[in-house]
C-alpha cells in the first residue's frame, strides 16, 4: 500500500486505526527482525489521536500513513538504542527535528527499525540485537547500515520510513532491498536529534515504495532547522511537485568506471536503466570524476575520526548504560566495553587518524583528498545534469558472508562513499533484478538539486 | 652563581557577559541550584547539536578590537578531545588553527605585552569530590569563555600580576566581562620557566593551574621561582608538568607529569561551519568599543593627573566613570578631584562598594568639591560632610549648613582672632622668635580652636606668619 493507496482509503472513509491495524496485521511476528521496537499499543493510540485530528477537521498532508524510524533518531517515548547494548535502555526526552516534523505532518510513527550499531556497517549484522533478513530472501542480508527501514518498506509492511545515510547507509539498502530512497544535500534534512556517527556526512534520508512516496515524505521532512548549525538556510523545492517533470533535455552522465567496478550481471541492469531515462528524453554521456578512487579510503580516515569523537559522550555518567567499576577510569573502561567490534574498530582508527605525529598523514590528508573530489565533482556536474551508477556493484550478500572482512564489507560502499565525501544529493532507485534480488541505480545531482532526482526517479516507476 | 632570569606567560580565562550559553539557550546566571541550567545541549545528549550564541561572538569580537588583535573573518571552532567527567561531550569545543582574534597587546606602566591569541570557547562543568564520590554541576558547562594567551613575555610575578589587573580593567571597560575573580569570571593559569641571564632559549616550562587572586597568582609564581632556582642550582633539571597552588601551605605542588600530558587530537568541529563575520557588521562593532584605560589614562595626565593616579583610578572601570563623572560636574581641577576620590571616597567606600552601589553620586560629591573649591568649607569639614552624605544621603550644602561648617573667611575677622592668640600665647611667641618655627602649628591649632573649626586654615597660617614676622 503506497501513499497514494493510503489517502485513497482514507478518504473512501478507512479510519488511521483500520489502517494501522493492517498494516500491524502485515509485520506479523516480523520474521525479518526489522523492528528493534513495535509498540503496538501506542500505534495504535496514535492512530485514534490522528482520526481525531481529522474528524476536527485538520488537514494532514501524511494522513496517517505510517512511516517506519530508524533507530539512531530520537522520538520522545520510545527507546533509541542505535543498536547498540550502550543505549539499550535509552529514552530519548525529546523529537529529532524530522521526528516533529512528520508528527505535525500527521503521519502514524510506526516502530523503530533495526540498525548497525550506530549505524557503521553494510548489512545490519553489527547490531547488538541481531541482524535483519531481506525480505526478497531471508538467507540475505538487507543492506546496511538502515536495513531494517528498508527491509520494512521492501517487504511491503509500511510504504516510507526514515534511514540515515553517512556513507551510504540509505542509498545502498534501498538497493538490495528493491525500494527507492534519498541522501539529501548535506544541510538539507536537519540532523537534530539524529545521533551522530560523522558529523560531516550524516543525512537523514527518506525510503519510499514508489519514488511518490519517497517525495513525499521528503517534503515533509525537508528544510531548515534554526538548532542545527550546519543546516541550509535555503528553501526547498518540492519533490512531489516535481515527479512529474520528466527527464526530457536532461544530460545524463554515465559513470562507466563503476560499471567495471561491478558484477556483470548488475551492471546490464543498471545499462538498461539508463537506457529507460533515454527513452524518456533524457541524453546519455559518458563522464568521469577525478580521484573518485581516493573515495573510500578517505572516507574510512574522516568517518572514524569523527565517530571516535562524537562517541566519546557515552561514558555512563549521564545516560545510557553505566558498568561501575573499581575507579573512574575502570568504569569509562567497563562502560565503554558495552561498544561491538566494528564500532571499537572505527574508534580505534579515528583515535588514531587523529593523534599527534599521525594526524597530518591521515586525518588532514583526507580531508585534502576530500576537497579534490568535491572539486572534481563539481567539474563533472558543469557538462551533465545527473550521473548515474549502480548503487552498489553487487546484490545483496548472503547473511555471514562478509562479517569476518570488514574490507569487503567496506566495499559495499565504493559507489556511494564519494558522493557522501562531496555532499551532494544521491537518489537509490529499483532498476530491476539479478536472480530474483533487486539492483539499485544511483543517481547524483548537484548540490540543492533534489527536486531533479525525484523527477527521474519517477521514470523507473513507470 | 648562575643569575637567572624569569619567563612567564599568562593564559586568562574570561567569561563573557552574555545571559546565555555558548552553544545553548540555557543560562549562565551564577549561584543557581547544581543542574538546574542545563539542557540536552550542554548535558551533551546523544543527537543534540550546538548552535552558536551571537552575542557571545559580538563580544569576542569587541574583546579583540579592545585588545588590538586581528579580528578573524573566517573562524573555526575545534574539538579539544579529553575524558572527564566535567567534560560531557568528551570534547571541548574550543579553537585552535583559526582563531577569532590573533595577536594583540595590552599595556600597562609604560610596558606593553603581546598577545599570542584571545579565542572562543565553552566552559567545562564544576567537579566537586566528596569523599570517595565526585559530583559534577553542569550548570556552568557551555558558558561562552574567552581564552586570552600572552606570549611569554612577563619577567617577574609583579610584573605578572600587574598585567592581570590591566587586562580585567580592559575587558570590563569594553564590557565584555564582569571582572568577578570571586565567581570565576576571570580566571589564571601560569606557565613559567628559568633561564640564565642573557641565555635566548627557553627552559622547562611548569604550567600552574587555576590561581584565583592576582595576590595568589604572585605568590604562586614566587614559590615557583624559588623552587626552580633551587632545582638548577642544585644541578638538577626542571620537570614539564601541570602544578598546582596550595593556598594554605603557600606552595605549588605537582598535578601531572609529562608522561600524562594529553594528546588532545583537536580537529575542526563539523557541527559548526566556519564563523563568518563581515565587513560591515564588524565595523559597527568596532565602533561600539568604549574608551579604553590606556586612551582615557593619557588624558586623564593631560588633564594635570600623575600616572600614579591615572592608574589608580583606571584600575575599575567603575571608579574611572565615576570620577570623570564628577570631574564633568565639579569647578574643581582634576587633580585634586584625584587626591580627594582617592583619599576620601576609595578610602572610605573602597572599589568594592563603587561596584555595587555607589552612596555617594557624582554630582553630590561635584557639589561637596564645589564648596571646598570655593573656600566655603576647608578640607577638614569636607571630610566631616562627606561622611554624614554617606550615612544620611542628604546633600552637602544641607549639610555645611546644619552643622556650621561655612569657614570664615572674613580676613579682619581672622586677623582679630589672630591677634588675640598671639595675645594669649607670649611664651610661644618669644620660642618662634627664637627660631622654633615649628610653634605655628600651635597657634594655628589654637585659633582653629577658638573659632569651632570654622576659620579658614589657609588665611589663619598665612595671617599668623605675617604678624609673627612684622612684629
Ligand atoms: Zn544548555
Amino acid at each position: 500500500m503506497t501513499l497514494v493507496d493510503h489517502r485513497a482509503a482514507v478518504t473512501a472513509g478507512a479510519t488511521v486505526r483500520s489502517l494501522a491495524e493492517a498494516a500491524l496485521e502485515r509485520v506479523g511476528d516480523d520474521a525479518l527482525h526489522a523492528f528493534l521496537e513495535l509498540d503496538r499499543a501506542r500505534i495504535l493510540a496514535d492512530a485514534d489521536a490522528l482520526d481525531r485530528r481529522r474528524a476536527a477537521g485538520e488537514t494532514l498532508p501524511l494522513a496517517g500513513v505510517p512511516v517506519a524510524i530508524k533507530d539512531n533518531l530520537c522520538q520522545r517515548g520510545t527507546k533509541t538504542t542505535c543498536g547498540s547494548r550502550m543505549l539499550a535502555e535509552w529514552e530519548a526526552p525529546y523529537d529529532a527535528t524530522v521526528v516533529a516534523r512528520l508528527r505535525d505532518a500527521g503521519a502514524l510513527l510506526f516502530g523503530k527499525t533495526n540498525m548497525d550499531e550506530f549505524a557503521m556497517g553494510s548489512s545490519t549484522e553489527n547490531s547488538a540485537f541481531g541482524p535483519t533478513r531481506n525480505p526478497k530472501d531471508p538467507e540475505r542480508v538487507p543492506g546496511g547500515s538502515s536495513g531494517g527501514s528498508a527491509a520494512v518498506v521492501g517487504a511491503g509492511w509500511v510504504p516510507m520510513a526514515l534511514g540515515s545515510d553517512t556513507g551510504g547507509s540509505v542509498r545502498q539498502p534501498a538497493a538490495y532491498c528493491g525500494v527507492h530512497a534519498l541522501k539529501p544535500t548535506y544541510g538539507r534534512i536537519s540532523r537534530f536529534g539524529l545521533v551522530a556517527f560523522a558529523s560531516s556526512l550524516d543525512q537523514v534520508g527518506p525510503f519510499g515504495a514508489t519514488a511518490a512516496d519517497c517525495a513525499a515524505l521528503y517534503d515533509a521532512i525537508a528544510g531548515p532547522d534554526p538548532r542545527e548549525a550546519t543546516s541550509a538556510d535555503r528553501p526547498v523545492e518540492s519533490g512531489t511537485a516535481a515527479l512529474e517533470a520528466g527527464v526530457a533535455g536532461l544530460r545524463v552522465g554515465v559513470l562507466r568506471s563503476t560499471f567495471r567496478q561491478s558484477d556483470g550481471a548488475v551492471a546490464q541492469v543498471v545499462e538498461d536503466a539508463a537506457r529507460k531515462l533515454e527513452a524518456a528524453g533524457a541524453t546519455l554521456v559518458d563522464a568521469t570524476v577525478d580521484h573518485l578512487d581516493l573515495g573510500l579510503d578517505a572516507y574510512y580516515l574522516v568517518a572514524p575520526a569523527e565517530a571516535a569523537s562524537n562517541l566519546a559522550r557515552f561514558d555512563g555518567a549521564r545516560y545510557g548504560t553505566r558498568v561501575s567499576g573499581r575507579d573512574l577510569a575502570d568504569t569509562y573502561r567497563q562502560t565503554r566495553a558495552l561498544f561491538g567490534p566494528e564500532v571499537v574498530r572505527r574508534i580505534v582508527l579515528g583515535t588514531y587518524a587523529l593523534s599527534e605525529g599521525y594526524a597530518d598523514e591521515a586525518y588532514v590528508r583526507a580531508s585534502r583528498a576530500r576537497t579534490a573530489l568535491c572539486r572534481s565533482y563539481a567539474r563533472t556536474f558543469e557538462g551533465v545534469d545527473l550521473l548515474l551508477s549502480p548503487t552498489a556493484p553487487t546484490v545483496a550478500f548472503p547473511l555471514g558472508a562478509r562479517t569476518e572482512d570488514p574490507v569487503a564489507m567496506y566495499a559495499a560502499d565504493v559507489f556511494t562513499v564519494p558522493v557522501s565525501l562531496a555532499g551532494l544529493p544521491a537518489s537509490s532507485s529499483p532498476a530491476g533484478e539479478v536472480g530474483g534480488l533487486p539492483v539499485g541505480v544511483q543517481l547524483v545531482a548537484p548540490p540543492f538539486a533534489e527536486a531533479r532526482l525525484f523527477s527521474a526517479m519517477q521514470v523507473f516507476d513507470r | 652563581m648562575t643569575t637567572w632570569e624569569t619567563v612567564i606567560g599568562l593564559e586568562v580565562h574570561a567569561q563573557l557577559a552574555t545571559r546565555t550559553k555558548l552553544f545553548c539557550g540555557c543560562e549562565t546566571t551564577y549561584g543557581a541550584a547544581p543542574n538546574t541550567q542545563v539542557c540536552p545541549v550542554c548535558l551533551g545528549y546523544p543527537g543534540a547539536l550546538p548552535v552558536p550564541n551571537a552575542r557571545a561572538i559580538e563580544l569576542a569580537v569587541r574583546a579583540g578590537f579592545a585588545l588590538g588583535s586581528t579580528v578573524s573573518r573566517a573562524s573555526r571552532f575545534a574539538r579539544k578531545s579529553y575524558f572527564y567527567p566535567d567534560l560531557p561531550k568528551g570534547y571541548q569545543i574550543s579553537q585552535m588553527e583559526l582563531p577569532i582574534n590573533e595577536g594583540g597587546a595590552v599595556t600597562f606602566e609604560g610596558r606593553t605585552v603581546a598577545l599570542e591569541r584571545a579565542h572562543l570557547e565553552e566552559d567545562a562543568a564544576k567537579s566537586t569530590h566528596v569523599g570517595s564520590q565526585t559530583r559534577v554541576d553542569f550548570n556552568r558547562g557551555g558558558v561562552p569563555l574567552l581564552e586570552i594567551v600572552s606570549r611569554p613575555d612577563l619577567r617577574s610575578p609583579a610584573e605578572a600580576e600587574a598585567y592581570l589587573r590591566a587586562l580585567r580593567s580592559l575587558l570590563m571597560t569594553a564590557g565584555v566581562n564582569d571582572g568577578n575573580l570571586e565567581e570565576g569570571s576571570f580566571r589564571c593559569d601560569a606557565n613559567i620557566s628559568l633561564r640564565p641571564l642573557g641565555s635566548d632559549v627557553f627552559g622547562e616550562r611548569v604550567e600552574i593551574k587555576n590561581v584565583n587572586s592576582f595576590r595568589f597568582v604572585r605568590l604562586a609564581l614566587e614559590s615557583e621561582i624559588a623552587r626552580q632556582r633551587a632545582v638548577l642550582q642544585s644541578g638538577g633539571r626542571v620537570e614539564r608538568e601541570t602544578r598546582s597552588w596550595d593556598e594554605a601551605a603557600g606552595v605549588t605542588r605537582s598535578m601531572r607529569g609529562k608522561e600524562e600530558a594529553a594528546d588532545y587530537r583537536y580537529f575542526p568541529d563539523p557541527d559548526l561551519p566556519a564563523l563568518v563575520l563581515d565587513e560591515a557588521t564588524l565595523e559597527r562593532w568596532r565602533a561600539e568599543v568604549p574608551e579604553l584605560p590606556a586612551a582615557r589614562e593619557a588624558r586623564w595626565v593631560e588633564a594635570g593627573l600623575t600616572e600614579y593616579d591615572a592608574g589608580v583610578l583606571g584600575q575599575h572601570p567603575a571608579v574611572a566613570r565615576y570620577f570623570d563623572a564628577v570631574c564633568a560636574a565639579t569647578a574643581m581641577e582634576p587633580k585634586k578631584v584625584a587626591n580627594f576620590v582617592q583619599g576620601e571616597v576609595l578610602g572610605r567606600i573602597g572599589t568594592q562598594g563603587l561596584e555595587a552601589d555607589v552612596p555617594v553620586a557624582p554630582a553630590a560629591l561635584a557639589g561637596l568639591l564645589d564648596l571646598l573649591a570655593g573656600d566655603t568649607i576647608h578640607g577638614q569639614a569636607a571630610k566631616k560632610v562627606l561622611g554624614l552624605m554617606i550615612d544620611e544621603g542628604l546633600d552637602a550644602a544641607t549639610l555645611v549648613k546644619r552643622e556650621g561648617l561655612a569657614q570664615e573667611n572674613d580676613a579682619e575677622a581672622l586677623e582679630a582672632q589672630v591677634r588675640a592668640v598671639l595675645d594669649a600665647n607670649p611664651a610661644q611667641v618669644t620660642q618662634f622668635r627664637e627660631g622654633k618655627t615649628a610653634v605655628i602649628g600651635y597657634f594655628v591649632g589654637q585659633v582653629m580652636k577658638a573659632s569651632r573649626g570654622k576659620a579658614n586654615p589657609k588665611t589663619v597660617k598665612e595671617t599668623l606668619e605675617r604678624l609673627l614676622a612684622g612684629e
